[in-house]
């Protein structure tokens, strides 16, 4: 009597299969699941086979990104009842290669991140005997909401020229190089922009704004591409016009 | 620190010349082409005549005016269409081609109204 | 690591099994609202190109004296042409729109410390937008 829903699940063994196909699956149907919660009881009381990462269940670890009825989400913050009675398809995230099942290859991200330089960035370092780097509540504000990132990658899986170019430096790495760009503590604006203002960096951005719909946290990573071409277009005149005030 | 400088982009110049026809086509083509295109041949208002055409454009800032208002929307098209092409047809072979394509035609475009404009009596 | 072509068999690359990599479709913005969209958006900007070359067009037979300004307003009053003008004015009021829109996005304001709402920002846009349209309509009427 307790009622059911099916969920569509991919299922890829590089071992034994060309290409991903579908599996269905009935899970118990709780209004208060979300599609997380399907896949793990999948997984414990139906097939344990089934590979797909998760952590923190609550938002912000970032792990748990799919594609859910082809829609970039956090499963483990996409409600069952949101779909119900309608079968649910879950795919791996889309726009990154599969590795098995739902567990996508996300070296690419990670390369990315490391190459925009996501930290603060002194010319001179304080010493520790000067104290901390202070800072008032509204310079915090100006980088906070880019801050935010989780590195879930669904903006990734949301941008079609990411998806089209994949040497693309992608959303959530831009939003995080413009937020230490923007901290008043960094000194580093200068060396990630001649590494961004690249035709694979901010310039390869047509400004869809997927990415900023998708976004599990409101980081509005389209905003903050935007607003670095801008920044990029006033450096490119300063330095035509005024070389010799070069840093 | 890389010991050779990263390639000097004309990208950002392009960008700004976008932005800058997007600017100039948002706030000033509505009305031309509601006027030039649908109430004057419409007549749902009585159309220039060409003596009072030729007297408005004779004023130096009129033809500055229709100069901005013809290059730069031509700018915003270019880097727009550059893009669309290159992500649309997925075509990067052809990427060479597509920019000559684009921002030649602008070029030529902006080389055309200076021309006219600075040729009428 | 190239994808794979061959069918069942386990291909390893050097470090690990392989890989499936999903081919984005031609046609990959016909499966959202808000990629169609953005296509149209993207696509305005060959109308407004259109336009710019009407307006060289108008200015060319301006010069040639009044037969030809007559055979171009002859030509601008065709069926075809205005339904086209007609295509080419939406198109370039959805421009507009979307610009003023978005802009707020790419100019982050501040004043006082605080970010300036992107409403008013984008407000003011449309109201510089009607102040410009109506000084441009009443300079060429009057």
């Amino acid at each position: 009597m307790a009622e059911t829903i099916q969920l569509e699940v991919t299922r890829y063994s590089p071992e034994h299969d060309a290409a991903p196909t579908f599996q269905r699956f009935e899970v118990p149907y709780r209004k208060d699941w979300v599609v997380l919660d399907a896949l793990n009881y999948i997984k414990d009381k139906l097939d344990g086979s089934l590979s797909y990462r998760w952590s923190c269940r609550m938002g912000i670890c970032g792990s748990c990104g799919m594609m859910v009825n082809g829609e970039p989400k956090l499963t483990c913050a996409t409600f069952l009842s949101s779909y119900a009675p309608d079968a649910v398809r879950v795919e791996p995230l889309r726009y990154f290669p599969v590795v098995r099942d739902l567990v996508v290859e996300m070296t690419d991200f990670m390369v990315k991140l490391q190459k925009v330089k996501p930290w603060i960035i002194r010319k001179e370092e304080k010493s520790i005997a000067d104290g901390e780097y202070l800072q008032t509540p509204q310079q915090l504000d100006v980088y906070k909401q880019f801050s935010m990132c989780i590195n879930c990658m669904l903006c990734y899986a949301a941008c079609p020229v990411y998806g089209l170019d994949p040497l693309f430096t992608g959303p959530a790495a831009i939003a995080l190089a413009q937020r230490y760009n923007i901290d008043s503590r960094d000194q580093g604006a200068k060396e990630r922009m001649d590494i961004l203002s690249q035709h694979e960096g901010i310039w390869a951005c047509t400004f869809v704004g997927e990415c900023t719909e998708v976004c599990p946290k409101h980081v509005d990573p389209a905003g903050a591409i935007q607003q670095y071409k801008l920044t990029a277009a006033k450096e490119w005149f300063k330095s035509l016009l005024m070389p010799w005030g070069a840093k | 620190m890389a010991t050779d400088a990263p390639k000097k982009l004309l990208e950002p110049f392009f960008w700004t010349l976008f932005s800058a026809g997007g600017v100039v086509a948002a706030l000033l083509m509505p009305v031309h082409i509601f006027l030039f295109g649908l109430a004057f041949p419409l007549g749902w208002i009585r159309d220039l005549s060409h003596t009072r055409a030729l007297a408005l454009i004779e004023h130096p800032l009129v033809r500055i005016y229709l100069f901005v208002f013809c290059s730069l929307p031509l700018f915003h098209w270019a880097h727009r269409f550059r893009y669309t092409l290159y992500d649309g047809l997925q075509i990067k072979h052809l990427n060479e081609v597509i920019t000559v394509f684009c921002y030649g035609g602008a070029i030529i475009g902006t080389a055309l109204a200076g021309y006219l404009l600075l040729s009428l009596p | 690591m190239t994808p794979h072509e061959a069918k069942g068999a386990t291909q390893y690359t050097t470090y690990h099994p392989r890989w499936y990599r999903t081919r984005v479709s031609t046609y990959w913005w016909l499966g959202k609202w808000y990629y169609l969209k953005f296509v149209l958006r993207e696509l305005s900007s060959i109308f407004v190109a259109y336009f710019v070359v009407i307006t060289l067009l108008q200015i060319h037979s301006l010069s040639r004296g009044p037969e030809a300004y007559a055979r171009f307003e002859e030509r601008m009053r065709n069926p075809l042409m205005i339904a086209l003008d007609a295509i080419t004015f939406l198109f370039v009021l959805f421009h507009t729109i979307t610009w003023f829109n978005l802009a707020p996005r790419a100019m982050v304001v501040r004043l006082g410390g605080k970010r300036v709402s992107e409403i008013l920002i984008a407000g003011s846009n449309y109201v510089a937008w009607l102040v410009i349209s109506a000084s441009v309509a009443w300079f060429i009427l009057r």
